[in-house]
């Protein structure tokens, strides 16, 4: 069973020994947790001190060499082998750290500009995401177009060397904290199909005419604006890509999005969930009198949960085995995005029904239970079955795309 | 328990990669749904030129120790060959004469594994395990059949139940209590007394399995330790199990999927409802789920130590509930045809529910796996 690694992977020993440096420099350096309540994810940086705080750790992690290890050098990333920066990842995790702000930068704004990207335009933006310097938020959903994102109307004319925008956008996440935006507009609506003369634009938020409007959340929380345009003008080399082309790369970046395609800068960009804090939590809590963790139905789908935990993580194993992936080669990749957020959302709820005659009380209750965190986590992983196409739409993709079904 | 703290080690190299395109590639030729129940038809359950075919090209003696004249392979590629069978409902005592050999291998007793290996991995020789009793246990201790000395060596008596391909093998090895303790002894299955071997009516009609009664039969003790060698055989079943139904899964979906594609209904094909389209991807993403964590265990399998044993009934369980979830759903997506004995959809169903019972089902390994998580 020789399994022959690819020229450039560092071996074993290289990569046991970048484990315990950054496994030491996360002991040192981990921020030591503020007085305020940090959020869930990056789609829920509602508090200025919340979003500085978050800032600062991002630069740091950058500073560190931590971050980007798999871009080049010359966008401010190592151009180091992917590898480095899933330790990173899983070790950042592991240790509980707050997550990275600029996610949207990171995961597929960056990634997109870096696949499209005209030299200039990688140069201009690229070292920015890293260092958090610029955060990025995304233009996609309207108002009377989420699931159906082709049917965008957001209007962009040009005029001169500007573009005039005209329209809105809705749950634009990070919207308040953003200074660009990567935009779908429509610069054609006589092109004929709605996936035509569509345009993806980097498009700078800070400027006359864009107007933000912050949307609470069902947790009370906030995170995503309103942005509407009204006659915004942003320069024309902002565009990315071809006029007219912007669906495709929409689509290109939906696809970093949903973790389908790699070359994300890295970081987490949410608190991490594990079975294992359930199991904790199952021994805090009683019901009916017993520790939780004593009740037979309590326990079968603790190993239920634990069970799918082992199966995501053996599926990231196994998806870089191609022996084992050769049948339906975008398979685990195209499904992460799922899988991950549905099965964050039932362990979640689950967490909140080991609470019992206490799962009512939320967060700012004295006696909530860890502070109320599994009811916020649980109203919150809705972020993630929703926001980046809701799981029923990646089950259309999954199936037609997959699965070869015909589409509805 | 810390999930991200354990190994997501999976191993399969190109020599595994060969053996499992080599077995896929029989089966798609050799084992088509047809054949298959030409086979089931037939009093043995198995077609003997396949079985020759397996054996010629060292299935059989895939994972034997190189000087029994085996190829010396992991368990893991036990796996590689069970899949894909799997997957083209394969039956015959390929599964049997695997596990008694590699029950013969791990005890370590030299002289029956001179006798019986060299054998067994060229096929000349086929066996089977009998661990089970009437009453159900999936526990291998749960022994009652009795080994008991007398001046010509051992006498066994007792009931051993679901003997796989017990009369179309030569070797019997039983679980039997020898002075109290747990023993693996060795029956020659001629010595047996017309009648004590009856064949048991499964609900899959592709498999084989047999009610054995013994009654003062003779018997050779094997020799190592009995209760090691129990415990690795059952786990070593359920692995095996676990890649048998793996394949079943994939097979499943395949043929659902075909159906889906083809049948339209109002104007058109019926997979384009979400209605179907939906819980067919959620199947083939367990399936998926599935595969990682069968890959995982054929990697970490040794038959003893916790991790080998908490990632084999992970995946026994899961890839348990899915394939008679997978095989469930396409009758039903299949309709009124899907209801007949004549549509292919029930061969699946039929081997699912057989094969999820065997070596402990999804609800013995979960509730086992509680006192390893928790
Ligand atoms: C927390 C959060 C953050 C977000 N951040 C951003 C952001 O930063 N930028 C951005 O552009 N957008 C963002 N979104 C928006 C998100 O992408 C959309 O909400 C999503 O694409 C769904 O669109 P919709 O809300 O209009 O729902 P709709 O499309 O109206 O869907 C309503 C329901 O109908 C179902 N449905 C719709 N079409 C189909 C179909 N064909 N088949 C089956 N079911 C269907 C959906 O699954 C859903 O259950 C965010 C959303 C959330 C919740």
């Amino acid at each position: 069973m020789t399994e022959v690694p690819p020229a450039e992977t560092p071996s074993p020993e290289e990569f046991a020994t970048f484990r315990q440096e950054v496994r030491t420099w996360l002991q040192r350096n981990a921020p030591t947790p503020p007085a305020f309540q940090l959020p869930d994810s990056f789609m829920e940086v509602g508090k200025p001190e919340q979003f500085a705080f978050l800032q600062a750790w991002q630069r740091k992690v950058y500073e560190a060499g931590y971050l980007g290890m798999a871009w080049p050098t010359e966008y401010g990333g190592r151009g180091r082998p992917q590898a480095y920066q899933r330790i990173v990842d899983s070790e950042m995790a592991r240790a509980n750290v707050p997550f990275m702000v600029n996610v949207i930068g990171l995961m597929w704004a960056g990634p997109v500009i870096m696949q499209l990207g005209t030299e200039t335009q990688k140069r201009r933006y690229l070292p920015k995401i890293l260092s958090g310097e610029e955060i990025w938020c995304q233009g996609f959903s309207e108002p009377e177009h989420g699931s159906d994102l082709a049917a965008a109307t957001t209007t962009a004319v040009r005029d001169g060397d500007e573009y005039v925008l005209n329209g809105t956008k809705i749950w634009t996440s990070l919207g308040t904290e953003a200074k660009h935006m990567i935009l779908l507009a429509r610069t054609d609506p006589n092109a004929g199909s709605k996936y035509k003369g569509l345009t993806f634009f980097l498009a700078p938020v800070d400027v006359e005419g864009v107007e933000k409007r912050p949307i609470q959340k069902m947790t009370g929380e906030y995170g995503f604006n309103e942005t509407r345009f009204d006659n915004a003008r942003i320069p024309a080399d902002c565009v990315l890509g071809q006029v007219g082309e912007g669906w495709s790369v929409a689509v290109t970046t939906l696809m970093f999005e949903r973790g389908a395609s790699e070359g994300q800068a890295g970081g987490l960009a949410m608190v991490p969930l594990r079975v294992s804090d359930v199991v904790e939590l199952a021994r805090q809590c009683r019901l009916d009198g017993v520790p939780a963790i004593e009740d037979p139905q309590v326990r079968d789908r603790l190993v239920g949960f634990a069970i799918e935990e082992r199966a995501h993580a053996l599926n990231m194993a196994r998806a870089r085995n191609q022996a084992l992936t050769r049948d339906r080669p975008f398979a685990i990749m195209m499904m992460n995005k799922l899988t991950f957020s549905e099965f964050r959302r039932r362990l979640s709820a689950f967490a909140v029904s080991l609470e019992g005659a206490n799962a009512g009380r939320y967060m700012g209750d004295p006696h909530a239970i860890e502070g109320g965190e599994w009811q916020r986590h649980y109203m919150n992983a809705f972020s993630a079955t929703i926001g980046g196409g809701t799981s029923e739409i990646q089950r259309n993709i999954i199936g037609e795309r997959l699965l070869g079904l015909a589409k509805g | 328990m810390t999930a991200t703290e354990e190994s997501t080690e999976i191993r399969f190299g190109e020599d595994l990669d060969l053996l499992a395109k080599s077995a896929s590639d029989v089966m798609r030729d050799r084992c088509t749904l047809e054949a298959v129940r030409a086979s089931a038809a037939t009093d043995t359950g198995y077609d003997e030129a396949l079985l020759a075919q397996i054996a010629e090209l060292g299935f059989l003696g895939a994972a034997l120790p190189e000087r029994y004249g085996g190829a010396g392979l992991p368990a893991a590629a036990l796996v590689a060959m069970a899949e894909p069978m799997g997957r083209y409902l394969y039956s015959g005592p390929f599964v049997a004469s695997t596990l008694a050999g590699q029950l013969l291998a791990y005890i370590d007793d030299p002289i029956s594994q001179q006798t019986y290996l060299p054998q067994l991995a060229r096929g000349e020789l086929l066996a089977s395990p009998a661990l089970y009793e009437p009453d159900g246990s999936y526990d291998p201790l749960a022994i009652v059949t009795t080994a008991s000395r007398d001046a010509a060596g051992l006498l066994l008596s007792g009931i051993k139940t679901g003997v796989l391909d017990a009369a179309n093998v030569g070797l019997l090895l039983v679980s039997a209590l020898c002075d109290g303790e747990p023993a693996v002894v060795a029956v020659q299955r001629t010595s047996l007394p017309d009648g004590s071997i009856t064949r048991e009516t499964l609900i899959d009609e592709t498999r084989r399995s047999y009610r054995i009664v013994f009654d003062d039969t003779p018997a050779v003790r094997i020799g190592g330790d009995a209760t090691q060698g129990l415990r690795f055989v059952h786990q070593l079943g359920a692995l095996m199990m676990a890649a048998d139904m793996s394949g079943g899964t994939i097979g499943s979906i395949d043929l659902t999927i075909d159906y889906l594609q083809t049948r339209t209904q109002f104007g058109r094909p019926i997979g384009s409802y979400q209605a179907l389209k939906h819980p067919m991807v959620d199947i083939f993403v367990a399936s998926e789920h599935g595969r990682s964590l069968l890959y995982h265990a054929a990697t970490v399998f040794d038959g003893e130590s916790r991790a080998s044993e908490c990632a084999v009934r992970m995946a026994k369980a899961h890839c348990g509930s899915t394939f008679t979830h997978a095989a469930d759903r396409s009758i039903q997506f299949h309709g009124a045809i899907g209801f007949t004995y004549e549509c292919h959809a029930q061969l699946f169903l039929r081997r699912a529910q057989w094969a999820e019972y065997q070596f402990g089902d999804t609800r013995h390994h979960r509730r086992n796996l509680q006192a390893l998580l928790l």
